[in-house]
């Protein structure tokens, strides 16, 4: 006997398999993310005063992967309504599109955390606190590696404004740090610590980085199933169309959650 | 359900034809419900036994703390190295160091749940006999299922890796509570509690693929004429089973990519500000919270544990209708109850956080819930007692098993009480009452479940009856010593003694005056010790049977040798692939024993009224 | 086989399809509009930006996933993980809120006793 069901629709459910079993998946996947975002709450209702920050994101460049993500969305699922139709030309077309706006998602997320790397705080012994570049923009440094790399001081460009200061509602707030101050001198021995804006640096940052990375590997792994869905299981149009179709509804499915966890994350880690 | 299209005929007149596949498609890599069944199976087993040796071995420091262990002791020096294996006061190589002693514990407790009775309860067993008992070909995604069991085999491997990496294996308890479980190795980065989540985020994937595959196949592969109130009841129990797990661990993966991250990344989701160890700040960011671990991680605890016992209430439940030779009693309560057990089991989780300074608001919330869950599980338990009146009882291996199972929940679910009332719980938490609450309801309760399953399967999957006398030893002899090893334990724990304690309580031999245990209850430990290496011994019978029977066991005289309803027994002997030679329909419910005016006392679901 | 689209019912889909595009552009502006408007009431600006995320998602999810089309089976299954993504959030954050009155932390002294120490960070 043969799996039915696999194309045909069950009588009592209208539903064939695969519909199913991604639903399931991605009710699993909205308990995952869900979790992480009831920690975000958790996170940062319990953060002592000033060491949760806001502010730190580019908006713009955020926006900009909004809408690159929403457009993938509906070129997914114009690609599957094209399939539907017949027309396998436009389907190709449309997950094309889909395919190059999730590169440029990635693309864009790089550049974004490599801005985070080489983004930084100190904290000195008198209490006060800066954010701002070193020289050089070395990537990854911290407190260890003013010892490790036996530095007398660090040449530092503050922000205008730190973000424990009390935010502004003007055009300083577009920019995510409103602008350079001058370099200063800043030697090693007044440092208590040291940190660009990576996990480590604060709850802020853990849970950015892993909501953001967990999305991220999400999107790469929803755009290898359509890529290989565009590329070589695409034979499978030619052999078992409906079957085929199914599929590409399936991987649609995902991608428009991967887009749904993006809508949410927006506003709550950029915005709010 | 005939082909409907030329397609599917076509297919259908070539099923004869298949090449056989090789040994490693056939045997290793292979698709087939049945295989992967026993595959999870036998590993779990394995898994099982691994587990149960680890607890053999701390029970000798907790019966004799201080004191080499004898025959194993230089071997687990040889191999584990000095950090984990001492001398005793003797000069003696071979005495448990405390390391050893919390790694063999969190271990022992994570490869019971997680590497043993899951996977055989819910994956062997499910995989097995639930595509059977609906009447489907196989599972409706079988190569998600294979994936299900690679990932497993994986995560077990990464498990028991763990315990050669330096530092040795996760030593913070099953719970992995943090800070405990980022700062107890803080030399190295690569520890056994890194190694510990990374075999979890294999364990909790290969989890939801098997999940997401069980709901399909019962919702989308029923035979004809198999309405949902016609499942055997053991379907519905492991219908339950997966939406627990579909739902429950996720928020635990997530746990575990941030408890991973406070491991290796440097952060401090669960770490608080201020944190000194040894004397020391933590360099770390702190404003992290040890609580929002114990949140996430009971949001899965406890649903699991009901992953543990439904599976075991499903098959009580078929052998109990089989060797009756009556229909279940309550069926439609059973089945309600098993929902709503699925249901609560999300809203009682902080029951096992009743010591964390809560509130009264939130813990008389939790104390609700948790009262109230213990409504269904009394109505099922209730339903199989009521089920054993007027029947006609055979007294045959997997009934022993299954009728023990009563009682001995019983038991277990009872003493729960206590735990459940928060200010009960105040005295109880984490003594050895909860070690023997617990313990009753898997190892009496639950696993007393699987060697039934065992007993009662294992003629369909390999033509042959496992040995009667020696499957009756069996089970004398693990009901005897589980009852003498988890008995003393409820009045150990009633008198103060606490879980986890490296040398069984014998520090409070100190303070015996000042509010400590008395001596009579840590004396306690040596009988218990003594009990579970006789458990142990009481288990080669068993493992001999069951390979031995499969070439020398007794021949089944048919198909269906214990005259059974359900749809599993009306296949070949083993089922080929593809199961049912013709696609099946179903007529009736599935207990359909001693039928007034039926000439045979049984009638399978899948035979026609006849005319 | 068995399913019912015919050309023009999908091309009636299609244009749903960019209405809905069209709508989530509009509430992504709208989204990051909201930001440079500052309201006195967190309690408010996370509402807002909830509300708005909920349509967006709704109509993602209602559109382009063809729930609205789709069968109780599928709705019963989210509305089910709904509820426990809702309560296991609800539920913690109500955990992490409740103390116990009363306790040594918050218990005056008695007269002539030492301070109590300062009260436990949550």
């Amino acid at each position: 006997m043969d799996i039915p069901y696999t194309t045909q629709l069950r009588e009592d459910t209208n539903l064939y398999n695969a519909k199913v079993g991604i639903w399931l998946f991605l009710a699993s996947e909205v308990m995952l993310f869900g979790a992480l975002f009831s920690s975000y709450i958790l996170l940062r209702v319990g953060a002592p005063p000033g060491t949760f920050p806001h502010g730190l994101l580019n908006i713009p460049i955020g926006t900009f992967n909004t809408a690159v993500l929403i457009t993938s969305s509906i070129t997914v699922v114009m690609a599957w309504a094209s399939l539907k139709m017949g027309n396998f030309g436009k389907f190709k077309f449309f997950q094309a599109i889909t395919l190059l706006c999730a590169l440029g998602f990635l693309t864009i997320k790089t550049f974004e955390y490599r801005d985070k790397f080489i983004h930084y705080e100190v904290w000195k012994n008198d209490g006060t606190r800066m954010t701002g570049h070193i020289e050089g923009n070395p990537w990854l440094w911290n407190t260890q590696t003013l010892s490790d790399k036996k530095l007398a001081a660090i040449t530092f460009s503050p922000d205008a404004h730190h973000y424990a200061e009390p935010r502004k509602h003007d055009a300083e707030a577009k920019s995510d740090h409103g602008g350079h101050g001058a370099a200063v001198q800043i030697p090693a021995a007044d440092i208590k610590r040291l940190s660009a804006f990576v996990p480590a640096h604060s709850t802020y940052f853990g849970i950015y980085f892993t909501l953001t990375a967990l999305h991220a590997l999400h999107v790469l792994g929803g755009a290898i199933v359509i890529g290989y869905l565009w590329g070589p299981g695409a034979k499978m149009w030619k052999t078992d169309p409906e079957r085929f179709t199914n599929r590409i509804e399936v991987s649609g499915l995902f991608w428009h959650f991967v887009d749904l966890v993006w809508i949410f994350l927006f506003p709550v880690l950029y915005l709010l | 359900m005939q082909p409907t299209t030329t397609k599917e005929t076509h297919h259908a007149a070539h099923e004869g034809h298949h090449d056989e596949p090789g040994f490693w498609r056939k045997y290793i890599f292979s698709t087939d419900h049945k295989i992967i069944g026993l595959q999870y199976g036998i590993t779990g087993l394995i898994f099982l036994f691994f587990g149960f040796c680890l607890m053999l071995l701390m029970r000798w420091q907790i019966a004799y703390p201080g004191k080499a262990i004898p025959v194993v002791g230089e071997l687990l020096y040889k191999l584990l190295g000095e950090e984990m294996v001492g001398k005793d006061a003797l000069g003696k190589i071979g005495l448990m160091l405390p390391d050893l002693y919390n790694s063999f514990g969190a271990m022992h407790g994570t490869i019971m749940v997680f590497l043993a009775i899951v996977p055989i309860a819910f994956a062997a067993f499910g995989n097995y006999v639930v595509p059977l008992q609906i009447g489907a070909p196989d599972m409706a995604f079988p190569r998600v299922n294979m994936a299900s069991y690679m990932c497993y085999f994986l995560g077990g491997v990464v498990m028991l890796a763990s315990f050669f990496v330096p530092g040795g294996a996760a030593k913070s308890g099953w719970t992995s509570y943090s800070p405990l479980a980022t700062v107890a190795d803080l030399g190295h980065h690569w520890d056994g509690q890194t190694f510990w989540i990374l075999g979890m985020v294999l364990l909790i994937t290969s989890s939801l693929l098997g999940a997401v595959n069980f709901i399909a196949t019962i919702i989308q592969l029923r035979a004809k004429g198999m309405t949902w109130m016609r499942l055997p009841f053991f379907v519905w129990a492991q219908f339950v089973t997966a939406f627990l797990l579909l739902l429950a661990f996720p928020p635990l993966e997530a746990a575990g990519v941030m408890q991973l991250m406070d491991n290796l990344f440097g952060t401090s989701f669960f770490l608080p500000t201020g944190l000194q160890v040894t004397g020391a700040p933590l360099p770390v960011s702190g404003g992290g919270s040890p609580l929002l671990w114990q949140h996430l991680f009971w949001f899965l605890g406890h649903p699991e544990v009901y992953v543990l016992i439904l599976p075991a209430m499903g098959i009580v439940c078929e052998i109990l209708a089989n060797n009756t030779r009556k229909p279940i009693w309550g069926y439609k309560s059973l089945v309600y109850s098993v929902l709503v057990i699925g249901f609560l089991s999300f809203i009682v989780w902080a029951h096992h956080m009743y010591l964390t300074g809560m509130g009264t608001k939130i813990a008389t919330f939790f104390q609700t819930t948790t009262m109230i869950i213990s409504i269904p599980s009394v109505i099922i338990l209730t339903c199989f007692f009521i089920s054993l009146w007027g029947g006609s009882i055979r007294f045959n291996t997997p009934m022993l098993f299954a009728l023990a199972f009563l009682p001995m929940f019983g038991i277990g679910g009872l003493t729960g009480l206590p735990l459940g009332f928060n200010y009960t719980d105040i005295h109880l938490h984490d003594t050895y009452y909860v070690i023997a609450h617990f313990h009753y309801v898997v190892a009496p309760g639950t696993i007393f479940a699987l060697f039934a399953g065992i007993y009662y399967w294992y003629p369909k999957a390999t033509g042959r009856f496992m040995n009667e006398f020696w499957g009756k030893v069996h089970f004398w002899t693990s009901l005897i010593f589980m009852n003498l090893i988890f008995q003393p334990m409820f009045a150990q724990g009633m008198a103060g003694l606490h879980r986890r304690m490296y040398d069984g309580g014998a520090t409070y031999a100190d303070a015996a005056n000042v509010l400590g245990v008395p001596q009579a209850f840590i004396d306690m430990n040596k009988g218990i010790s003594h009990a579970a290496w006789a458990l142990g011994l009481a288990q080669i019978p068993f493992i001999i049977n069951f390979f031995v029977s499969r070439t020398r066991g007794k021949k089944v005289a048919s198909d269906n040798p214990w005259d059974a309803t359900t749809l599993e027994w009306q296949t070949p002997t083993p089922p080929p692939h593809g199961n049912f030679p013709k696609p099946v329909e179903v007529y009736r419910s599935p207990y359909e024993y001693s039928v007034p005016g039926k000439s045979a006392d049984f009638t399978p679901q899948n035979e026609p009224e006849k005319r | 086989m068995s399913d019912s689209h015919s050309h023009d019912h999908i091309a009636k889909h299609v244009r749903v399809y960019i209405i809905v595009f069209v709508a989530l552009l509009v509430g992504t502006v709208i989204t990051v509009g909201m930001y440079y408007v500052h309201f006195e009431s967190v309690a408010l600006t996370v509402a807002i930006a909830v509300i708005i995320a909920t349509i967006k998602a709704s109509l993602v999810a209602g559109f382009f996933m063809h729930l609205v089309s789709e069968k109780k089976s599928i709705y019963t299954v989210l509305a089910v993980t709904a509820f426990f993504f809702a309560g296991l959030m609800a539920i913690t954050i109500w955990a992490m809120h409740d103390f116990p009155d009363n306790t040594a932390d918050t218990q005056q002294p008695l007269p002539g006793a030492a301070a109590a120490p300062a009260p436990h960070v949550p």
